[in-house]
């Protein structure tokens, strides 16, 4: 009995993970795709995407929900990497270089970030979601205007053809996957970037122990119940900035690893799907908005990934059309991110209610028990 | 001076810069070689074709749903009624007026699914609207490649399945509504009567509807949900209701939109529309949970009015293309300073 029972707990526990597994297994034979191709594919992709949506980890930890506003990062770090070429500094020392500019700049996007949520408490995912698009306005009137204007531009490559502003599209030949050609294992003929790895690696260790610090258990009481955790003496608005800022410049590199990776940047549209796809993938890994784990996360970015590699050519082979596929994957991904917010947001309500009816007496606690019951009912209908 | 103080304060800075910036756009244009009946006669136009959208934002706002980032679901709808309806042939008022039947029963039906769903959710509204409205948009998206439309003016040419990405519709209710009693002054200006009358029809049926005892009802689930439940109004039904109204008006919102810009567009052009609106009404001095007609109106006309000015001032003033940026820091900056000013969150 009761092992049925957890097993039920289980699956609903896991619902999101276990239904986007099955999906991904059913795609992969009409796609046609070796083993050997999605295997070396999930490996790079692991490689290029787990450091971004690691960054995600802190604000979770302190209850500010999915990070949206880690795309301000992403730009922070894009603004490094077009420097590192206007100085043409290539190799890893560049990606250095990157990160060093990259480092300050989110360290004060993130400060503004930390600042406006703070004042949004209670709606910071579309606060922050919104805040990328503003902040996409300002970054684009620094690198589409004030680049080569106010601020000196030296490489004449990079500079749009009318005098100012940058191009389009950003070579990065000098710093391309010059991260994960440092040390590139080839393991039983997969190509294996160790160094990239390692960096993940150390993120991971960084985050556990941080977890275990002074402001890592603030975060999480500050994420348990903001309230408490001010009458405790924590300084709750400080912590919550503090954990979005660490995000941002997580955000920052990981945009950087990325992109070294990827070898080209589209200068004003890299960044665009950047918290689309780290959250997607954290959710697809079985996090919710209060809570995840380092597992998640890796789980996440190879079953999202898995998905996006076999969709389009099994649209292709299914349908006759790879579109339906390209559309299928981006519905499934905005899709997942939907169910896992309503499903967190549908448990918190009960819990809620539950919690008031504790504190009701008499008739009304049954009225309300029989419509809530009656509520969970219909939800499981649909 | 406390009255003008007063007023700067429930006004809001934001606004009150963007009305100036605005004034001084109109003012700066003859300077600049724009043409001030042209300018006007576009903003009059855009005003037409957005104002529907910034309407259907009010329902949910009074409920207490908070702002409708899902709004994508409606103009679905609509665009379901509109490609049914050049499918089906209808021409002219025909056409205009099938398309919006054919796309209120969609509506209503994913109105109330969607308003179900928000039910479940309350308090987390606006992220989950703005991913529903997403996953929406990317599924129809599939659905317009495989539904099976045969009309030879809406389907790709080659294949002959499959919608294309933008369809004329020239030659059945384009302009319908704005050549309606249009009032032409010389060459450049066109005043679009009959689009606007339907726009100030659907404003003043939202007013009355207000006023009703539904529409009083809803408006006190919003503004004090433990008051609303102590007389008796159903907090969950209310919300349903303003759900659907909102949907509706999405879809009503696209076939007017379409008929004045003479194309439909299909495909991902929904995903970025309710931003535009969300701007729209907060520009007019609506907050998260509180929205007039009056906040419809100005904010619909502001928010155009910067869209049509700013490019063509600008541009020719300063010969670059920085518009957009202008656009997108404005849009979305007052959309963060609604959101961060100290509301009640509805839990």
């Amino acid at each position: 009995m009761s092992g049925k029972k957890s097993l039920g707990r289980f699956f609903t526990e896991n619902a999101v993970v276990i239904i986007f597994l099955a999906l991904t297994i059913a795609a992969i034979p009409p796609s046609g795709l070796s083993f050997q191709y999605i295997i070396q594919e999930m490996i790079t992709r692991l490689g290029r995407n787990t450091f971004l949506v690691l960054a995600l980890l802190l604000p979770i930890f302190a209850g500010m929900g999915l990070n949206f506003g880690m795309t301000l990062g992403a730009m922070s770090g894009q603004i490094g990497l077009i420097l590192a070429i206007n100085w043409n500094i290539g190799g890893v020392e560049g990606l250095l270089f990157a990160a060093l500019v990259g480092t300050p700049i989110s360290v004060l996007m993130g400060y503004i970030c930390g600042a406006v949520l703070n004042k949004a408490k209670g709606r910071e995912m579309v606060t922050g979601y919104i805040l990328a698009f503003f902040i996409n306005g300002v970054y684009q009137f620094v690198v589409l205007y004030m680049m080569g204007s106010i601020f000196p531009i030296k490489n004449p490559a990079i500079v749009l053809s009318r005098g100012y502003g940058i191009r389009n599209t950003l070579n990065l030949e000098n710093v391309r996957q010059s991260l994960d050609d440092l040390l590139m294992l080839k393991v039983g003929g997969f190509l294996i970037p160790v160094a990239t790895f390692l960096i993940i690696g150390l993120l991971c260790v960084f985050v556990v122990w941080f977890k275990k610090t002074k402001l890592g258990q603030d975060m999480r009481a500050v994420g348990h119940d903001m309230t408490v955790a001010e009458a405790a003496g924590v300084p709750v608005d400080r912590t919550r900035i503090i954990a979005i800022i660490i995000s941002t410049v997580l955000a920052s590199f990981g945009q950087i690893i990325f992109l070294q990776n990827m070898g080209n940047m589209a200068t004003y549209n890299a960044h665009d799907q950047t918290s689309f796809f780290a959250v997607a993938a954290i959710l697809v890994g079985g996090a919710s908005v209060k809570k995840a784990s380092i597992p998640n996360v890796i789980i996440g970015v190879i079953l999202l990934h898995v998905l996006y590699v076999v969709t389009p050519r099994a649209g292709q082979n299914l349908f006759g059309s790879a579109m339906i596929g390209e559309y299928f994957r981006q519905f499934i991904g905005y899709g997942v991110i939907a169910l896992t917010l309503v499903l967190y947001a549908w448990k918190a309500r009960q819990g809620a209610a539950r919690a008031r009816e504790g504190l009701r007496g008499g008739n009304s606690a049954t009225a309300a028990a029989g419509t809530a019951a009656a509520d969970t009912a219909k939800g499981g209908a649909k | 001076m406390d009255k003008i103080k007063q007023f700067v304060t429930d006004f809001g800075w934001p606004r009150i810069i963007i009305f100036l910036f605005l004034l001084f756009l109109f003012i700066a244009a003859p300077f600049v070689g724009v043409r001030i009946d042209a300018s006007i006669s576009d903003v009059f136009n855009r005003f037409g074709q957005n104002a529907l959208f910034v309407l259907a934002m009010v329902p949910m706002i009074q409920s207490g749903c908070g702002l409708n980032f899902g709004l994508s679901i409606g103009i679905i709808a609509g665009l379901i009624g509109s490609t049914l309806s050049v499918q089906f042939g209808l021409t002219g008022l025909m056409g205009f007026f099938g398309a919006v039947a054919l796309a209120i029963p969609f509506a209503v039906i994913f109105g109330w699914f969607y308003g179900l769903l928000l039910n479940k959710v309350k308090g987390e509204e606006m992220t989950i609207a703005m991913y529903v409205g997403f996953a929406g948009v990317m599924f129809m998206c599939i659905m317009w490649l495989i539904l099976p439309y045969t009309n030879s003016t809406m389907v790709w040419g080659y294949a002959g399945k499959g919608l294309r990405t933008t369809i004329s519709v020239e030659g059945y209710y384009r302009q319908v509504l704005n050549d309606f009693w249009a009032i032409r002054i010389g060459t450049d200006f066109i005043f679009p009567t009959g689009m606007l009358l339907f726009v100030v029809f659907c404003a003043f049926l939202m007013w009355l509807f207000l006023r009703t005892k539904t529409g009083t009802a809803m408006t006190a689930v919003g503004s004090n949900p433990d008051f609303a439940r102590a007389s008796g109004i159903s907090a969950d039904r209310m919300r349903t209701v303003s759900v659907i109204i909102s949907t509706v008006l999405g879809a009503v919102g696209i076939v007017v939109f379409q008929q004045s810009y003479g194309f439909i567009q299909l495909y991902t052009a929904p995903l970025a529309m309710p931003f535009a609106a969300v701007a729209a009404i907060l520009i007019g001095g609506a907050s998260v949970n509180k929205a007039t007609m009056v906040n419809v109106l100005v904010g619909a006309f502001l928010f155009q009015g910067l869209l049509t000015m700013t490019p063509s001032v600008i541009n020719s003033a300063l010969k670059t293309d920085i518009s957009e940026v202008i656009r997108i820091i404005v849009s979305n900056g007052i959309i963060i300073y609604a959101l961060t000013r100290k509301t009640k969150v509805t839990k």
